[in-house]
């Protein structure tokens, strides 16, 4: 079975400075697959500099791999043909982080949601197209006749990321990539805009793939989360899980440094810098989190550590668990059942 | 209880548009004690920053400061002339702003930009007492003194914004004001820039007002918590217990709509959106979004009213003497359906 859009052993390197001398790894031979059979929620949580954005960008076919490949339904994505491209660009829609930019201030809103109407010809006529737009309003929790005819500084930046999320539901794509659709949006309308996001998973089978480093929300909206750490995978598994129980410390140090609006849980203690110069980390082989972490053994700063699973349904990459069995890279997918 | 450092009285800031007054803050008062840890929440246009900046005396043109007081240690700021709040700021109240990204002039040395501030309020100190000082001031917020002779972009994000903590308290002002100062950051850093900030103000013994929408660095962090809306503050005290027993109807539906750990049910926002300033309905502010909203709601602006001691409460629901709270009206803490 060929999975819906896949990443090979990607890596992404950007060079930058005279002679391209200065390199910064974004994603580092990473693989992993998304398959829209079952519409999951996955995340992709990690700081910035974690590489989270690159991998949705190239999700999106964006950005080329400096090496590996990205598959779209086992095609690499710089060989598909015109037809392949235009349904690629219908299966896979995105929700960006900012709603003030994308919208050009001189059309009313109705412009970014006629666009791919147009484009993809979804509608016959006038009547037909309005019917559209106003199905996919009101799927997301806004007044057609509140909202159409408006220009975008008439509107709330909730309502402008709900009109996106709108316009990506319009083509009634396989999977919606959403880069931290929420950060720039005010605490009291996260919910409403994560929710309507949910509802397009629950109600349409869309599958999503939310980019954040907001673990409270990913925690609340997701089914799977892949935590990133200098673009490696960290851990891997059931929200449920790697929120409740994390095995990476670096996961731990993210969790327990949540500010939960919760009276009972107060930021843990957990040093945050850690054995800082515990381990002599000789080389690029070493675990990336070693000269942070406050468990560093010898080992990692030799060598970097494969994924354990450590249960059925989640992998972390920590040799605290090396007698867990290895889980076998592109076997990822075997953890979210 | 001590005398408060920072009273707010009535304060006024109106931004003063073609199409008429934009009133961003409408009539707030507030104490701030010695020591203490202020928040302030409040969705984006609800009036926080620009009360901020009110303090500061940094309101710019169409904004003015319409009325009220601002009486830090009983002197009033409003009424100060620019030179002799030019003296106040850095020097007894001093603001960590949003972006440090931003703040920091990315041509000066670290050193240099922290020299300024101390020059600009006739610190007369030697070369060497000087690099002393910006040592020091520097090692309050964890940084490494060879951080002086950098420039910004050498920084990262958490340590521009630990250079800005380390700017505003060189002078040990009496009150910091902190605007979202963690808004750009990941959590990690996030919660090392806090228990700077925290730390720091302990050392110091100053008051702090956190700025913000993020109710859960609130709840970590500050002791009292100012929820405002519209312009006006809706509901101020003790902020466990407005956790645990919130009165004003949008601070009910606000902490309802907060992610929690234990209970991921389904996700619920604030219905509605924020009110226009310009041209303000008459009556309470939120009347159009509230659930519980009474007739007299959209006639009258309900003014605060110590319900607990130190719970000041701006709701009609609770116009009644006679009406005992908790029982008449339905408390935000009941359980969220699954």
């Amino acid at each position: 079975m060929t999975a819906f859009l896949e990443l090979r052993n990607v890596t992404k390197v950007f060079s930058s400075g005279i002679f391209k001398k200065k390199r910064t790894v974004a994603l580092d031979d990473l693989s992993l697959t998304i398959d829209t059979d079952r519409p999951v929620v996955k995340a992709i949580a990690g700081e910035s500099g974690s590489g989270k954005t690159t991998l949705g960008m190239m999700l999106m076919g964006f950005l080329n791999p400096t090496s590996g490949s990205v598959l779209y339904k086992g095609k690499d994505m710089r060989s598909l043909n015109r037809d392949e491209q235009q349904s690629f660009r219908r299966d896979v829609q995105a929700v960006f982080q900012d709603p003030f930019s994308v919208y050009n201030p001189f059309y009313p809103v109705d412009h970014v949601l006629e666009m791919p109407i147009e484009k993809f010809k979804l509608a016959k006529s006038r009547p037909a197209a309005r019917k559209l737009m106003e199905d996919a309003l009101a799927a997301v929790g806004l007044q057609p006749a509140e909202t159409l005819g408006r220009f975008p500084h008439q509107l709330s930046g909730g309502q402008r990321q709900r009109i996106m999320v709108a316009r990506a539901l319009l083509l009634k794509p396989r999977l919606i990539i959403a880069d931290e659709p929420v950060s720039m949006v005010d605490a009291s309308l996260r919910a409403t805009i994560l929710e309507s996001l949910r509802k397009l998973n629950r109600d349409f089978g869309i599958s999503i793939l939310y980019i954040t480093h907001d673990l409270t929300t990913a925690y609340h909206v997701s089914n799977h989360i892949l935590v990133l750490y200098r673009g490696s995978l960290a851990e891997a598994g059931d929200v449920e899980h790697v929120i409740k129980h994390p095995q990476h410390p670096y996961t731990q140090l993210l969790v327990d440094s949540i500010p939960w609006p919760d009276l009972e849980h107060s930021w843990g203690k957990n040093q945050i810098q850690g054995g800082k110069g515990a381990v002599r980390v000789s080389g690029a082989n070493a675990c990336k989190f070693a000269d942070r972490c406050p468990h560093a053994m010898s080992i990692c700063g030799e060598q970097q550590p494969p994924l354990y699973r450590v249960d059925p349904t989640r992998a972390t990459a920590c040799f605290l668990h090396q007698d867990a069995p290895v889980l076998p890279r592109g076997e990822i997918n075997t953890l979210f059942v | 209880m001590s005398a408060p450092v920072l009273q707010v009285r009535d304060l006024k800031v109106y931004y003063h548009t073609p199409r008429g007054p934009v009133k961003a803050v409408d009539g707030i008062s507030f104490n701030l004690e010695p020591k203490t840890r202020l928040g302030m929440v409040g969705e984006s246009g609800s009036g926080k920053s620009t009360m901020a900046l009110a303090l500061m005396r940094m309101i710019k043109a169409p904004g003015r400061i319409d009325g009220g007081q601002v009486l830090l240690d009983g002197k009033d700021l409003v009424k100060l002339s620019q030179d002799e709040m030019r003296h106040m700021r850095l020097n007894q109240i001093a603001m960590v702003p949003q972006g440090a990204m931003n703040s920091l002039n990315p041509v000066t040395r670290i050193r240099q930009q922290i020299v300024d501030g101390l020059r600009a309020h006739d610190v007369k100190m030697s070369k060497r007492e000087m690099d002393k000082r910006v040592s020091e001031v520097l090692s309050w917020v964890d940084l490494h003194p060879s951080v002086g002779d950098m420039h910004p972009h050498e920084l990262s994000g958490g340590m521009k914004q630990r250079v800005c903590i380390a700017i505003a308290i060189s002078l040990r002002p009496k009150v910091i004001i902190a605007d979202e100062p963690t808004s750009a950051l990941d959590v990690v850093v996030q919660r090392q820039v806090m228990e700077t900030i925290g730390r720091v103000q302990e050392e110091l013994g100053a008051a702090v007002i956190l700025i913000g929408h993020d109710m859960g660095l609130m709840v970590q962090f500050v002791d009292r918590l100012a929820v405002m809306y519209g312009g006006k503050i809706a509901e101020q005290g003790n902020v466990r217990e407005m956790f645990r027993e919130p009165l004003h109807p949008y601070t009910q539906l606000l902490i309802q709509s907060l992610p929690k750990l234990d209970d991921k049910g389904e996700l619920r926002g604030i219905p509605g959106i924020a009110p226009s300033l310009l041209n303000a309905p008459a009556g309470c502010l939120f009347h159009v979004r509230c659930p519980q909203a009474l007739p007299v709601c959209k006639t009258t602006t309900p003014q605060p009213a110590e319900l607990r001691p130190a719970r000041l409460v701006a709701c009609h629901l609770y116009d009644t003497a006679a009406q005992p709270t908790g029982s008449a009206t339905p408390v935000a803490t009941k359980e969220r359906t699954p």
